[in-house]
C-alpha cells in the first residue's frame, strides 16, 4: 500500500468517528422517554384537573411515587446486572411482618426489630443471587420460588402467632417514637405536610445514580447484563456482583416495607402481592432493557414518578376507577413504544 | 369546598380535551341550587363525597356498594366518586388525596384501621365528615367519624353457625378467600362460636374458580365427614354447590352475601340460606349520612354502629330478594 486513494476535499467523514449531535446524544440516554412521558403526564393532570398542582396534590402523588421508586430503582440495578427479582413485592411486607412480631409480640425494641427484619431481608436477597448464580436457573424460576414461599411464610407465620391475619399495635412499642421519626415522620414545605418517604427516594435515586455512573461496581453491572462471559473472561466478579445486586433489592424493599409498617403501624399477611410487576414496568419505562445491559436508576425513578401521577392525577380527575386499569395499561404501551422508538435511534447513532 | 364556578372551566376543558373519554369522566348530578349557608355546616350547594373502599376492581359485592352509593347521589343531587384499592396503604393515599381536594364528605371501608388512622384523621381535623363502611364499626367513633353503617361481621356468622347447627350439622368447613381480610377471619370465627361443632377454615384464591372448587372438593373428600359448607362470597358458594357434586358429597352450602346465581341456587334447593348485609345500603345510607349532616346537622346511629345485617334470604324470602340481586342492588 503506498498511495492513498480518496481525492482531496471530497471524503465524507468516517460515521463512527463523527461527533454526534446534541439531539443524539440526548436521546442515546435511557431515561429520556421517562422524562419525556412524565412530563406529558404532569402536563396533562395539570391542566384537566383542578387539585393535581396544589400542594396537597403534590405530596400524594409524590408519596405514590416514592415508596414505589425506592425499590424500582433497585430492581433498575439488578436489571441492568440481566436478573429479575419477583419476590420483592411480596418481601416488602414480609420485612415489615418480621418487624411487627418481633417488636409487637416479643417487645422487642423497635431498632432492633428493624436491624432484625433488615439481616432477614438480606438474606432472602443472598439467597435469591446465591440460587441464580449457582444453578444458573433464570431469575424469574428462583425469585418465583421465593416469592411463593415469602408468601406462604406471610400468611402462616402471621396465622400462627397472632390468630389473626394482621399484625398491629406497632405504635406502642419501644423505640417507636425515633424509628417513626426517621423512616414515616412528615416535613413541612409552605404549609404542607409532605412525607419522608419522598426524601429516601432521593437519596436512595442519588445513591444509585452515582453508582451506577461512577463507579468499579456500577461497571461491573452493565458488563455483567451486558456480556457475563466476557466479563467474566476480563476478571469482573460475575457472581459477586449478582448476589450483590439481589441483596440490595432486598434491601430496599425492606426499607419500603419499613415505611409501610411504621407508618401504618399494622400490617396485613397478604400485602405486596403484585408490587413486584410495578417495580419491573418502573424500570422498563424508565429505559431499563429486559435482557440486561441497558438502563438507569433515574429513569426507574421516574417510571415511578409517572405511575404515582398517573394513578393519583386519575382520582383527581373523578374519573370512573373501573376505567383506572386501562387508563394504566395505555400509558405503560406508550411509554414503552417512545422508549424503545428512542433506543433504535440511539442505536443507530451509536453504530 | 369549591363551588362549582370554579371548577367549571377547567372541567369543560378536560370534557373537551377528552371527547373519548367523556363517558366515564366527571360530576355526574348538577347540585340543586345554591342557597345561602348558616352557621358551621354549610348547608346547601355543591356536595361531592369521595367513596373509598378496600375492593379489587370488578368484585361483585362492592359493584352493589357502589351502585348504592351512585343512586343516592343522583336521587339527592349529591356528585359521587368511587375508588377502591385492596392495599391498605394505597388505600390510605386515596383517602389523602380526598382530603387534597377538599371534598365535601368522606365515605371509607376500614378492614385496616389501623393503616388508615393518620389519613382519617387528616381528613377529620380538615373539618371533612367521615362515615365508615362494612368493616372497622369498633374503631369509627374513636377516630371522629361521624357515623358507621355495616354488618358486625362476627354477629353474622354466630348466626349463621347457629343457624347450621339448628339444621343438624356436625362438621363445617369454613372457606375463606382472601388471605389477608380481617372481616372474612371473624366471620368464621364467629361461626366456630354459633356452630358448637367442629369448624375447619379453608384458604382459597378467589381469583382462580377452578382452585376454589378444586380445593374445596378436596377438602369434601379427604373428609366424608363434613357435612356443611359455609362459602364467605357467592362466587365461592357457586363453586362450592359444583364441588360438592363433583365430590357426590352430601354436605350443604350457605353462604355470605347475593348474587344471582345464588338465589338460582337457593331456589333450586341448593344453597341453604345467604347471609345478606344488604351492601347496598352501605353504599347508599352514608350519602343520606353526610347530606342530613351538611344540611340539618343530623347524625344518625347515636354513637354505635348502624347494622344493615345480617339479614338471611332462604326459599321463604328468595323470589322477591333474587329481583333485586339481578339488577344489582342487593
Amino acid at each position: 500500500m503506498t498511495a492513498r486513494t480518496t481525492a482531496p476535499g471530497t471524503r465524507a467523514p468516517d460515521e463512527r468517528t463523527a461527533s454526534a449531535g446534541p439531539l443524539d446524544r440526548l436521546v442515546r440516554r435511557p431515561e429520556v422517554g421517562a422524562l419525556l412521558g412524565a412530563l406529558l403526564v404532569f402536563a396533562f393532570f395539570s391542566a384537566v384537573t383542578e387539585r393535581f398542582l396544589s400542594p396537597g396534590g403534590v405530596a400524594t402523588w409524590l408519596d405514590d411515587a416514592s415508596t414505589l421508586g425506592i425499590v424500582a430503582v433497585a430492581v433498575a440495578l439488578l436489571m441492568v446486572g440481566g436478573e429479575f427479582d419477583l419476590s420483592a413485592g411480596v418481601l416488602t411486607a414480609s420485612t415489615a411482618l418480621v418487624t411487627a412480631i418481633l417488636s409487637t409480640r416479643l417487645g422487642w425494641h423497635v431498632w432492633l426489630a428493624l436491624a432484625a427484619s433488615l439481616v432477614f431481608a438480606l438474606a432472602v436477597g443472598a439467597l435469591n443471587g446465591w440460587l441464580v448464580v449457582r444453578t444458573g436457573l433464570p431469575s424469574f424460576i428462583v425469585t418465583l420460588g421465593t416469592f411463593l414461599a415469602l408468601q406462604g411464610l406471610n400468611l402462616g407465620v402471621t396465622r400462627l402467632v397472632t390468630g389473626t391475619v394482621q399484625v398491629s399495635g406497632m405504635r406502642s412499642a419501644a423505640g417507636y417514637e425515633s424509628a417513626g421519626f426517621v423512616f414515616a415522620s412528615t416535613f413541612p414545605v409552605g404549609g404542607t405536610a409532605f412525607p419522608v418517604s419522598v426524601l429516601w427516594w432521593v437519596a436512595v435515586t442519588v445513591v444509585a445514580a452515582v453508582v451506577l455512573a461512577h463507579t468499579r461496581f456500577g461497571n461491573r453491572v452493565f458488563a455483567v447484563g451486558g456480556a457475563a462471559a466476557a466479563a467474566r473472561a476480563v476478571g469482573v466478579p460475575v457472581r459477586r456482583t449478582k448476589v450483590l445486586l439481589f441483596t440490595t433489592t432486598a434491601g430496599a424493599a425492606w426499607l419500603v416495607g419499613t415505611i409501610g409498617i411504621l407508618r401504618f403501624t399494622s400490617v396485613q399477611a397478604n400485602q405486596g402481592v403484585g408490587l413486584e410487576f410495578q417495580y419491573i414496568v418502573a424500570a422498563v419505562i424508565g429505559g431499563c432493557l429486559l435482557t440486561g445491559g441497558f438502563g438507569s436508576a433515574v429513569g426507574a425513578a421516574l417510571g415511578a414518578l409517572i405511575f404515582g401521577m398517573a394513578r393519583q392525577g386519575i382520582v383527581y380527575a373523578n374519573w370512573d376507577s373501573d376505567w383506572f386499569q386501562l387508563f394504566l395499561g395505555v400509558l405503560l404501551l406508550a411509554a414503552v413504544l417512545v422508549n424503545n422508538a428512542l433506543r433504535r435511534r440511539a442505536e443507530r447513532t451509536r453504530r | 369546598m369549591t363551588s362549582l364556578r370554579t371548577r367549571l372551566p377547567r372541567v369543560s376543558l378536560a370534557l373537551a380535551s377528552l371527547a373519548v373519554l367523556a363517558a366515564c369522566t366527571g360530576p355526574s348530578a348538577a347540585g340543586p341550587p345554591p342557597t345561602a349557608g348558616t352557621g358551621g355546616a354549610r348547608p346547601g350547594g355543591d356536595l361531592r363525597v369521595a367513596v373509598i373502599s378496600h375492593g379489587t376492581a370488578g368484585d361483585a359485592f362492592w359493584n352493589v356498594v357502589k351502585n348504592g352509593a351512585t343512586d343516592a347521589g343522583r336521587q339527592l343531587g349529591v356528585a359521587v366518586d368511587y375508588h377502591s384499592d385492596g392495599d391498605p396503604g394505597r388505600q390510605a393515599t386515596l383517602i389523602d388525596n380526598a382530603v387534597a381536594q377538599e371534598v365535601g364528605g368522606l365515605v371509607v371501608s376500614m378492614a385496616n384501621p389501623d393503616a388508615l388512622k393518620t389519613s382519617i384523621g387528616r381528613a377529620v381535623s380538615a373539618g371533612i365528615p367521615v362515615v365508615t363502611v362494612n368493616s372497622g364499626g369498633d374503631r369509627s367513633a374513636s377516630f371522629g367519624a361521624i357515623g358507621h353503617v355495616g354488618q358486625d361481621e362476627g354477629i353474622a356468622g354466630e348466626q349463621a353457625g347457629r343457624r347450621l347447627r339448628d339444621a343438624g350439622k356436625a362438621k363445617l368447613l369454613c372457606v375463606i378467600h382472601e388471605a389477608g381480610n380481617i372481616g372474612l377471619a371473624q366471620r368464621c370465627a364467629g361461626a366456630r362460636a354459633g356452630f358448637g361443632g367442629a369448624v375447619t377454615d379453608l384458604q382459597v384464591d378467589l381469583n382462580s374458580p377452578t382452585d376454589v372448587a378444586s380445593r374445596i372438593g378436596g377438602a369434601l373428600r379427604a373428609d366424608p365427614e363434613v357435612d356443611a359448607v359455609l362459602a364467605l362470597n357467592p362466587q365461592v358458594a357457586a363453586s362450592s354447590v359444583r364441588a360438592v357434586r363433583g365430590a357426590s358429597a352430601a354436605a350443604v352450602v350457605a353462604t355470605f352475601d347475593l348474587d344471582a346465581d345464588v338465589t338460582d341456587a337457593i331456589k333450586a334447593g341448593d344453597v341453604l340460606f345467604a347471609v345478606d348485609q344488604q351492601q347496598y345500603e352501605q353504599g347508599y345510607l352514608p350519602i343520606v349520612l353526610l347530606k342530613l349532616y351538611r344540611d340539618n346537622a343530623n347524625t344518625v346511629g347515636g354513637g354505635r354502629p348502624v347494622l344493615t345485617g345480617p339479614g338471611f334470604v332462604d326459599r321463604s324470602n328468595v323470589d322477591v330478594v333474587a329481583e333485586h340481586a339481578e339488577r344489582g342492588t342487593r
